[in-house]
């Protein structure tokens, strides 16, 4: 059962290209069993291979780099519909989506012949590597180096809380360069590449979090992908916004999910006689819910829509759409909890895990604070337009 | 051609940055406010507004210090004459 969220005539279809085939392949293959993913700290092969059937990979990019073209509109909502059923794999699939829109923003020919199909394809899955045990927040405070050395480069460095590290194919690896910071695909076979899981989180807990390690890592001239110069950042920048936009959508559907596990509870169960579902207080709760999901489902869409139409735009769109998402998802999966009782506790309902996962969408892809320091500066800025 | 295409990106930087005084012939760079989100923000703008797509070969300092050298690049990358 969904409300509140958008009604659907399309049929499903072996390939998932709507949001209509995306919520039946996630009513199907993920939320029944998103509470076992958390329990065993892992999202099955069968089901990574299963995304790889329904291309749900990559299918922004375009048909002649094995994606299917669909537009960040519609990208997004593909992203809601998986957040709503397991953070963790929208996790898997937003930096998944951040590596494939570099190679194809960024790549040369010879870097996109070698990785887009097998991305688009889910056949090398990426990871997105920035954070490190002393640098989050502050990205120019990194101290992986990269340094040139006979026409390749040597990289250095430690990357933690890499989402998908344990399972990723290629990571998307962030280092100082002379110039400025650097963004290289590092196969993860590569010898001085040593990845350690990170098996305790406090949510996202199947997304199979890693420490990975580069230890004097040779590297071809073509692992860096983009510019070297001062445009590096823009890489970065750019890559961080589409993981931002799926981390908005992500906790859109956590919101979503919120509200409609209270909805099914509190028609069924009764305190005093009465279901909750007739009590104000409850009914107070589900409205904002209701009005939030809306509202959060709206700014995604302006976003996604400023990025379809290439409008810089969408770079403050987005910030305002995930800080909006992400602090309402803690709220409702909050509220979604109390709602039901100790039942909200356990693990019998969705609701402890989505209270788990919609905290750390308040830290990642942009913490909060960071989020409000970006928006408030854009707001004086147009104050003195 | 170009003085259109300079003028709209001179446009778009004092839009951004109300507070500075700016020419075609200034180094933005010098002005000390460029920072990713405003690089990345005017090569969105300069790819949208003339319907080019940047190379990155072409992405270097000198093609952005200033509103001429970017309305030079446009130029260079635009099929037929830009802002007629
Ligand atoms: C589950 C999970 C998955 C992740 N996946 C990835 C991944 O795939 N790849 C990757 O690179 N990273 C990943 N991260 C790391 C994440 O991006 C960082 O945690 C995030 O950027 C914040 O950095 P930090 O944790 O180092 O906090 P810090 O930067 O140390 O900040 C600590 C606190 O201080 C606040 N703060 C910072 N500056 C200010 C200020 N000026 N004023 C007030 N408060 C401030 C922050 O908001 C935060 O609350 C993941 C993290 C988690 C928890």
């Amino acid at each position: 059962m969904t409300v509140a969220a958008p009604v659907l005539l399309a049929p499903p279809g072996d390939q998932v290209r709507d949001r209509a085939a995306a919520r039946a392949f996630v009513d199907t293959h993920i939320t029944p069993h998103a509470n076992g993913f958390e329990r065993a700290g892992a999202v099955p092969e069968d089901l990574l291979d299963r995304i790889g059937a329904a291309g749900l990979w990559a299918p922004f990019l375009p048909v002649e780099d094995g994606g299917a073209g669909i537009d960040m509109v519609t990208l997004g909502e593909l992203h809601e519909e998986v957040g709503r059923g397991c953070s963790s794999v929208r996790s898997l699939l937003t930096v998944h989506t951040m590596v494939s829109w570099t190679v194809r923003r960024w790549g040369t020919a010879a870097q996109r012949e070698r990785w887009a199909g097998v991305l688009a394809r889910g056949e090398a899955l990426g990871a997105f590597c920035l954070s490190e045990p002393e640098a989050g927040s502050d990205a120019a405070g990194i101290s992986t180096r990269a340094v040139p050395a006979g026409g390749g480069w040597v990289l250095d460095g430690v990357k933690k809380w890499i989402t998908g590290g344990q399972r990723a194919d290629v990571f998307l690896v962030f280092a100082k360069t002379d110039a400025s910071i650097g963004a290289f695909l590092v196969p993860r076979d590569t010898p001085g590449v040593e990845v350690r899981p990170i098996p305790e989180i406090l949510g996202t807990r199947a997304s199979m979090l890693a420490e990975v390690s580069f230890r004097g890592v040779r590297l071809d001239g073509d692992a860096l992908v983009g510019p070297s110069g001062f445009t590096a950042g823009m890489v970065l920048t750019g890559t961080l916004d589409l993981g931002r936009y799926s981390v908005a959508c992500g906790s859109v559907g956590i919101i979503q999910a919120c509200l409609d596990a209270c909805a099914d509870y509190t028609s069924r169960r009764r305190v005093g006689g009465e279901l909750l579902r007739t009590m104000p207080l409850i009914q107070a709760k589900v409205s904002d819910m209701v009005t939030d999901v809306r509202a959060a489902r709206m700014l995604c869409a302006e976003a996604g829509r400023l990025k379809d139409a290439g409008e810089a735009s969408t770079l403050m769109a987005t910030w305002v759409a995930k800080y909006f998402a992400s602090t309402a998802a803690a709220r409702h999966a909050s509220e979604a909890v109390q709602i039901h009782g100790a039942n909200g506790c356990g693990d019998d309902y969705p609701v402890a895990r989505l209270y788990r996962d919609a905290k750390v969408m308040e830290i990642i892809e942009g913490s909060n604070e960071v989020q409000r320091m970006t928006i408030a500066g854009e707001a004086y800025r147009e104050m003195t337009r | 051609m170009s003085d259109t295409a300079q003028a709209q990106i001179l446009t778009f930087i004092r839009g951004r940055y109300p507070q500075v005084e700016i020419d075609a012939a200034q180094d933005i760079f010098q002005l000390g406010f460029v920072n990713s989100l405003f690089a990345m923000e005017l090569v969105m703008f300069v790819e949208k507004t003339f319907g080019v797509t940047i190379p990155n070969d072409e992405l270097q300092l000198d093609h952005f210090r200033t509103a001429d050298s970017m309305a030079a690049l446009v130029g260079r990358l635009s099929p037929a004459p830009a802002g007629v």
